[in-house]
This record gives structure tokens, C-alpha cells and sequence, in this order.
């Protein structure tokens, strides 16, 4: 008896903006039966894990301050995953922009005035740019495959941070600590709400889902873009440029990523540390795929990814969980996001007949 | 009935989600008899077919074999009852041998050789000749048909499916297979004989059914018929007829190829050789030849979507545009149909409407890098209207559309920019009659208003019946051009075979010719 599985010859519509709800939800239930399994009242888990961390004003403010780089990330990696271009390499876009901007932070730490904060930002994106622009450039004249060279940069990038900050950026007086100085308030995005933290980055962020969207869903070189992601001979056929939209996929995930690192460490972190990321730039790639690549989705799924972080947070203080529990649950939502994607457009069937080869 | 027939379909009936394919079939096929079923494309011939070779399962209905009700399982089992098919497009692996290809369909042989030797054999009782130890590659369309053919009749099948068999042939290669299949008629196999060839079908067949909209809408003895009334049992009305005065207007020169050269990008590819010809204003002028004898690259060269490395090779209304990509010839006036409908010449998961953008974006559809959705939905609209394009509504899927009506949307587009050049690579490949007339129609009206239009097809009656030139392609090579009047079938067709002034098999002698021919046919 073999499993069959064969095309549906009609993949339902419905389904397709239904799949990411059936993996939340199948995400929580595997999420509940995990904590009974550790010996945790699921109830209690649940409550733990989604509502404590949002109940209050204070827990809101969080929430939109994990889900502004998720969304920022996710809409300009969302850019090229549209033109299948895959940038896995996000995480050391985002280290490269917060090195751009904290050097900026740094060298203008005895002025103030509101230039800083623009030029952190400005140096942030050029950052995150270059540093995707290295993948661009591999791909389109060497073809290299540019999910392993973002993926390895990653590593080069993350080391970077960490190996400036134990030298050249280290704060002098800082006991030897590897971070930097703590940044001057003209560093520092300013706090919008009164007993949050949350800060100004959050407009920005959303200022990026509307140009993404903008971008993707009414400009003509984001049909082109959606055309080679759909199909590349068409795309040929029709002449556009593919180098040009690789270099545009790339780059406008490191722009996004780049930003994102600067309003991390010109928000809640306030200065550079060996590590300025729980992992958004991985984290973003499931945010845009949740959110169908379209920026109303993903600002959606940026909420449910970052309400995740902050679970796992507030389990590991209240329930003793351990810290992979956040990982966890990020897994298990892209795991059942993709079989649900497959059961759209294929079904399996028990198949009795022998496999004949025609 | 004198004797029992072959086969008898009782009620066949198939439905699928969204069409009935067929609906209660009968038909019956005695011993010996050829037997056409003729029905435009989506008629359910096919259907019908694979539910006899087992490769689909009927909803209802009985299939009875030599008298015997069955259960066809699959196409191992219609194969052990004697049922050998011939397919459309062939199932071949191109890095295998003639013999190896052979024995992967096989039940039973004892070893290689031995096969060989029954291949050469019965290759040779039918005057089929093949060479067993060959690779697929090396062997022209026409030979791939043999091997399927063959590959059948090891079997000894008593019935043999032949799904439009002539599509790929030339027409002497056409009268050769004729014969095999009256020789296997005498010899008592039965013959069921696909296509919409009418005139074929009135040479070679016995008997016919008509099949239209998946039901039988006649049976008739083809030598009794004529071609008109063969028409209007398959497509319910008179055949109609495309329109094609002579040219008024002898235009510039649009199209200019000199000295051609590119090699191919696929590893199994034709190389294009010295390529020169000419397309002027006010003319069609047709390419035939066999398919894979350079068509594919030469368009690929023509369209841009392949650069060349001389820019003076080809021109365009008197400019070098060999280094052009196909955007920049388009904004030269170029308009282009290839032959892959999707994934080509229209995006798959994108609306009628969003694939008129892909390359209709250039009549004012985008305005400061935004896109005016507004001027896509109304062309799309004209192009649905213009062309009887069938379908939802112009926000549809394009994947929803049948093949000829995508045919129909991806021509509609590229007419209605007005081209002053327009290719288009097999126009009415596997689109039925009537959609086949309005392609061809509106392409001669192209012409009518001044256009070059340059046509690539295997189809030799269409580049008859629409094109005022023709040239031929050969193994890469392009034969002089000869206009249509001045010319017959039975010459393109030598032509095809490479024997043309200047062609890759000129010079041969006479016995070398047939030789040549069992190569190429």
C-alpha cells in the first residue's frame, strides 16, 4: 500500500487565508499538550503564555516594540521572497545597520541635536544594505546561491558586532564589559507613551509595512518582481531585468534590517552589545510567510510572533520553562504553516494499486 | 454484425469536477477496421482513450473486449488484453537507447539483446526501419514516433490507439505510416485513429465517430462523407473559412536575419546555422519544418529572450537589434507569442488582467512606476471581447482558462498593441477549429493593415492556408523562400527532409535520398 500524492485540481481560495489561522491554532494545541507533558496545568500555561504578557498597558507597549523590526523585516524580506529570492540573511543585516548606527550614536556622544537620530537611521540602512548587497553581487555575477551566502554572513556579521564592541567600541569606562558606552538622549528614539517604553520606532515601522505595501501591490516594479517569483520564463519573456530585482529583492531586506537593528539600539537597548537580536532576522522570514508575503498579513503575524516572544518570556519567569520554548513554538507554527500550504494544493490518497512505470 | 467486435463502449461516462468529458458513449470497432474519432480539442477524445487504455476509470459505462465485459485497471492490464497506445507526446528518456526505452515499457523479455533482435525484426517486417542501439536524442521526431510504434506493436496488440500521429510528420513520412497501419489493419489489428485531420481521416479510415462536448454527435463511413459534413457533425456549424486576399501593400522590410549563427542553450538542442531571411510590411511569412529542427532557438533569438552575439544579425525595422533585450524590441513595435502558453507567455496564479501587464504595460498602463489597474481591466476586456475569449470575467485565473482560449488571450494581447512585427510560434497548437480561425483571421487582418507577421508552425495546411512566403528549417538551416502559390505540399515536404538548394542533405543521390529519409522520417 502506498501513500499517493497528487495534485488537487483546484486549490481552494479560501483556504489559502485560512492556512495561517489553522496553524495558530494548531500551534497552540501542540503548544498546550507540550506543557501538560512537562507537568504544567495547560490552563495556567495558557494563561502565562498569552494573556499575563498583554494585560496591561505596559504589556501592550512590548508587544509593539518586539513587533516593529518583525514587520519592518518581514515586508522587506517579503520584497524578494515574492521574486523567490530567498534572504535568510536578515539576523546580519540587522547586526551590520546596528553597527552603522551605534558607531554614529558613539561618535556623537557629547552633542545633541536632532540630526543624530536621522543619520543613525540613514547609516543603519546603508549598513544593511551593504551588506546584502555582497549576496546580490555573488548572485548576479557569479550565481552564487544566495540563500547560503546570507545565511553564512549571518555568522560573519554577528561576529563582527561582537568582536567591535569587545575592541574599538567598548566603553573605556565600562569595567571591561564588552558594550559600548550607553548612548547621549539625542541617540535615544523617544518613549511615546508615558510608563511604557514604548518608542517613535514603532511609526517607522509601520511607515515601512505602507511603503512595502505600496510597493508590492501597486507599483509596476513590484509586479515584476511577483511575475519572476511566479515564473521566471515569463519574466524573460517579457524582458524585465532579473539582475535589477535581485538586487532590489536583497536590498531591500537589508534596508528593512538595517533600520530594524537602529531602532533596537536607539530604543529599548540604548547602546551596542555582542548581541542586539533574539533572533528577529530568523524570526522575520516566518513572519512574512505567515502573512501570505502580503504587508497586511504580515503586520498581523509580526503581533502573533512577538506576542510568542514575550510567552516565552513570561513562561520562563512564571513556569519555570525553559528558554527554548519560544523557539518551539516559533517552529512549530512555520512547520504547520507549511503542511498546511502543501494540503492546499495536494491531498494524499491511499493508493492499493502497484506503482507501474509507464 | 458478422463477427464479434474487438471492442464495444457501452455508456461510457466521465465526469470531472467541473466538465462532463464524456457523456454515455457508444461506439464499437470490429477486427481489422481503423476507426477515426474525431472531435475538436476538449471534445473528450482523450478521455475516452486513456479510459481504454486504464489509464482513467470511467463513472460508468462498459468497455467489451472480443465480446467480454472488462474492468480496465490500468495500462499494464490493457496491455495483457492486447491494447497498445500510441501517445501525443511521447514518453522517451533522451540519454537511453532505442532498445532500453523499449524495454522500461516492457513486461517481458528476456535480455537486451534478444530485444534488439525483435526490435530489428519487426522494425523490418513493417517497414519501419530503426536502428535498436540509438540514442533518443540523435533520433528526429518522426523516429521517436517508431519507436512508440514499435514499442506497440512487439506486443502484438490487437487494437492500437494512435493519438494525432501526424502532427509531427511530414507528409511523406505521413504516407509511409499509412501503410503500416493499413498492413496491420489486414493483418487484423484494429486501428483507432485520432485526430482532427479531415481529409486524413477520409483517406485512411473505415468508419469514424464524432464526438462534440464529450457526446457522440454521429458515426459516418468517411469515404461516404465530404469535408464540409465531417465539419459540421465535429464543430455544429459550417467550417468556416479564413478570408485571405492577396496583399495590397509591399512594406519595408521589418524583419531582417543575416548570417544567423547561435548555438543552443540545451544540450539536446539544434544549433542555428547561417540563418538569413527577410519579413517585409504586409506579409506572412510561415517557417515549417519538423519540430526540433532549430525552431525553439530561432525564436529564442528572434524574441531577444536569447542574445546574440552579433547585433547586426537581426534588425528590426532597419535597426540592429541582435543586442536588445525583448523589451527593448517591443518598444521597436515587436509583438510575440511563443509556443508555452503558461509559465511563458502568461504567468500562472495571476488574473487575465494582471497578465495583460506583462507585456501591454507599455500602452500607458503605468504612470510614475505605479500601475493603472484601470487600463489593464479595460484591455482585458478587449482582448475578450475582441477575440470571444471564453471565460469568467477578466479577474479569473488565467489557469482557468482552456488552452485555446489562452491561445486566444496571449494572441488578443499581442495583436491589439498593433505590432508592426509580430511573431508567433504554432498558433492553434491544440486549440480547436473555431478558435483556430479566429487566431488565424486576425493575423492575416494584421497583415491586411500594413504589419510583417512571421509564423512558425508544424501544421503545413495552416502556413497554406495563411502565409503568402515560406521558408523551411532543417537541422538549423533555413532554406530559400518560395511563395506559396509557386510551390505544393509534397515540395515543403522534401524540404523538411533538409533537401532544399543550400539544405544539410542537398547533393544527396537518389538512393541516398531514401536513406535520408528513413533518418528524418
Amino acid at each position: 500500500m502506498f501513500v499517493k500524492i497528487e495534485p488537487r485540481s483546484e486549490p481552494s481560495k479560501a483556504m489559502k487565508y485560512l492556512s495561517p489561522l489553522i496553524a495558530a491554532v494548531l500551534m497552540l494545541i501542540s503548544g498546550l499538550i507540550i506543557f501538560s507533558l512537562l507537568g504544567k496545568n495547560p490552563a495556567e500555561a495558557f494563561h502565562a503564555f498569552f494573556v499575563e504578557p498583554v494585560n496591561d498597558l505596559y504589556g501592550i507597549g512590548e508587544l509593539l516594540i518586539k513587533a516593529s523590526p518583525l514587520m519592518l523585516i518581514g515586508t522587506g524580506l517579503a520584497v524578494g521572497f515574492r521574486a523567490s529570492i530567498w534572504n535568510i540573511g536578515a539576523e546580519g543585516q540587522l547586526a551590520v545597520g546596528a553597527i552603522f548606527g551605534g558607531y554614529f550614536a558613539i561618535i556623537f556622544y557629547d552633542y545633541s541635536g536632532l540630526f543624530i537620530l536621522p543619520l543613525m537611521i540613514a547609516a543603519g540602512a546603508v549598513g544593511g544594505m551593504l551588506w546584502a548587497s555582497i549576496p546580490a553581487l555573488l548572485k548576479t555575477v557569479f550565481n552564487a546561491n544566495e540563500i547560503l551566502v546570507t545565511l553564512m554572513l549571518n555568522y560573519v556579521a554577528v561576529l563582527l558586532l561582537a568582536l567591535l564592541v569587545h575592541g574599538p567600541l567598548k566603553d573605556p569606562n565600562g569595567y571591561g564589559f564588552p558594550q559600548s558606552v550607553l548612548f547621549g538622549d539625542s541617540a535615544i528614539l523617544p518613549v511615546l507613551v508615558e510608563g511604557t517604553r514604548l518608542h517613535l520606532g514603532v511609526f517607522l515601522a509601520l511607515g515601512g509595512v505602507i511603503a512595502g505595501w505600496v510597493f508590492l501591490q501597486k507599483s509596476f516594479t513590484g509586479y515584476q518582481m511577483q511575475v519572476a517569483g511566479l515564473a521566471q520564463k515569463a519574466a524573460t519573456y517579457a524582458g524585465f531585468k532579473y539582475k535589477k530585482l535581485i538586487w532590489i529583492g536583497l536590498l531591500s531586506g537589508g534596508l528593512a534590517a538595517g533600520i530594524a537593528g537602529v531602532l533596537e539600539i536607539a530604543g529599548p537597548i540604548g547602546q551596542l552589545l555582542p548581541s542586539v537580536s533574539p533572533g528577529y532576522g530568523y524570526a522575520a522570514i516566518i513572519v512574512a510567510f505567515v502573512g501570505r508575503l502580503h504587508p497586511g498579513g504580515i503586520f498581523l503575524s509580526s503581533l502573533l510572533m512577538a506576542l510568542l516572544y514575550l510567552g516565552g518570556e513570561s513562561g520562563q519567569m512564571n513556569l519555570d520553562l525553559p528558554s527554548a520554548v519560544t523557539g518551539i513554538f516559533q517552529g512549530l507554527l512555520l512547520f504547520y504553516l507549511l503542511a498546511a500550504d502543501f494540503l492546499i494544493h495536494y491531498r494524499m490518497r491511499l493508493d492499493r494499486s502497484r506503482l507501474e512505470v509507464n | 454484425m458478422r463477427k464479434t467486435p474487438r471492442l464495444q463502449l457501452k455508456g461510457m461516462t466521465k465526469v470531472y469536477p467541473s466538465v462532463i468529458a464524456n457523456d454515455s458513449i457508444d461506439m464499437s470497432i470490429a477486427p481489422g477496421e481503423i476507426h477515426a474519432v474525431l472531435g475538436e480539442n476538449g471534445a473528450g477524445k482523450s478521455t475516452l482513450m486513456k479510459a481504454i487504455y486504464g489509464v482513467v476509470k470511467p463513472d460508468s459505462g462498459q468497455i467489451i473486449w472480443d465480446g467480454e465485459a472488462v474492468a480496465i485497471q490500468n495500462p499494464a492490464h490493457a496491455r495483457r488484453l492486447g491494447i497498445g497506445m500510441v501517445f501525443q507526446h511521447f514518453s522517451l528518456f533522451e540519454t537511453l537507447t532505442v532498445t532500453e526505452n523499449i524495454a522500461l515499457a516492457m513486461d517481458d523479455y528476456k535480455s537486451m539483446e534478444s530485444l534488439a533482435g525483435r526490435i530489428e525484426e519487426v522494425s523490418e517486417e513493417y517497414g519501419l526501419p530503426l536502428d535498436p542501439g540509438r540514442l533518443i536524442y540523435s533520433l528526429s521526431v518522426g523516429l521517436r514516433q517508431r519507436v512508440e510504434i514499435i514499442r506497440c506493436l512487439l506486443q502484438h496488440p490487437k487494437l492500437l490507439i494512435m493519438d494525432e500521429p501526424t502532427s509531427v510528420l511530414t507528409p511523406q513520412a505521413v504516407r509511409k505510416m499509412f501503410e503500416t497501419l493499413r498492413r496491420l489493419a489486414d493483418e487484423g489489428c484494429s486501428i483507432l485513429y485520432i485526430s482532427h485531420k479531415l481529409d486524413e481521416i477520409m483517406e485512411l479510415c473505415h468508419s469514424a465517430t464524432i464526438i462534440r462536448g464529450g457526446k457522440v454527435t454521429g458515426y459516418a463511413v468517411p469515404a461516404d462523407e465530404t469535408a464540409t459534413s465531417l465539419a459540421r457533425m465535429m464543430i455544429g456549424k459550417e467550417l468556416p473559412v479564413c478570408s485571405r486576399e492577396r496583399p495590397v501593400v509591399d512594406g519595408e522590410r521589418c524583419l531582417e536575419v543575416k548570417n544567423l549563427f547561435k548555438s543552443s542553450a540545451d544540450q539536446f538542442g539544434t544549433d542555428l546555422k547561417s540563418i538569413s531571411f527577410s519579413v517585409r510590411g504586409g506579409e506572412i511569412l510561415g517557417v515549417a519544418g519538423i519540430s526540433g529542427n532549430g525552431q525553439q532557438e530561432l525564436l529564442y533569438a528572434l524574441s531577444g529572450e536569447r542574445l546574440v552575439d552579433e547585433k547586426d544579425c537581426i534588425a528590426i525595422s532597419g535597426e540592429s537589434v541582435g543586442h536588445l533585450k525583448p523589451d527593448e524590441r517591443r518598444n521597436r513595435s515587436l509583438g510575440f507569442v511563443p509556443e508555452e502558453r503558461l509559465g511563458r507567455g502568461a504567468v500562472p496564479g495571476m488574473s487575465l488582467s494582471m497578465n495583460v501587464i506583462l507585456t501591454a504595460h507599455r500602452h500607458g498602463m503605468v504612470a510614475n512606476g505605479l500601475l493603472k489597474f484601470q487600463k489593464a481591466a479595460q484591455f482585458a476586456e478587449k482582448c475578450i471581447s475582441d477575440f470571444t475569449v471564453k471565460c469568467g470575467s477578466k479577474d479569473d485565473p488565467i489557469t482557468s482558462l482552456s488552452g485555446g482560449n489562452m491561445q486566444k488571450f496571449i494572441t488578443a494581447r499581442e495583436i491589439l498593441q498593433s505590432p508592426e512585427l509580430l511573431i508567433v510560434s504554432q498558433p492553434t497548437w491544440g486549440v480547436d477549429i473555431g478558435a483556430a480561425n479566429i487566431i488565424r483571421q486576425s493575423m492575416i487582418d494584421l497583415r491586411n493593415n500594413g504589419s510583417a507577421v512571421l509564423v512558425v508552425s508544424e501544421e503545413l495546411d495552416e502556413l497554406f492556408e495563411i502565409c503568402d512566403r515560406l521558408i523551411v528549417i532543417a537541422e538549423g538551416c533555413v532554406s530559400p523562400s518560395v511563395n506559396v502559390d509557386e510551390t505544393s505540399k509534397e515540395e515543403i515536404g522534401l524540404w523538411m527532409s533538409g533537401m532544399f538548394p543550400g539544405g544539410p542533405a542537398e547533393g544527396t543521390s537518389h538512393e541516398a535520398t531514401s536513406d535520408q529519409e528513413s533518418h528524418v522520417c
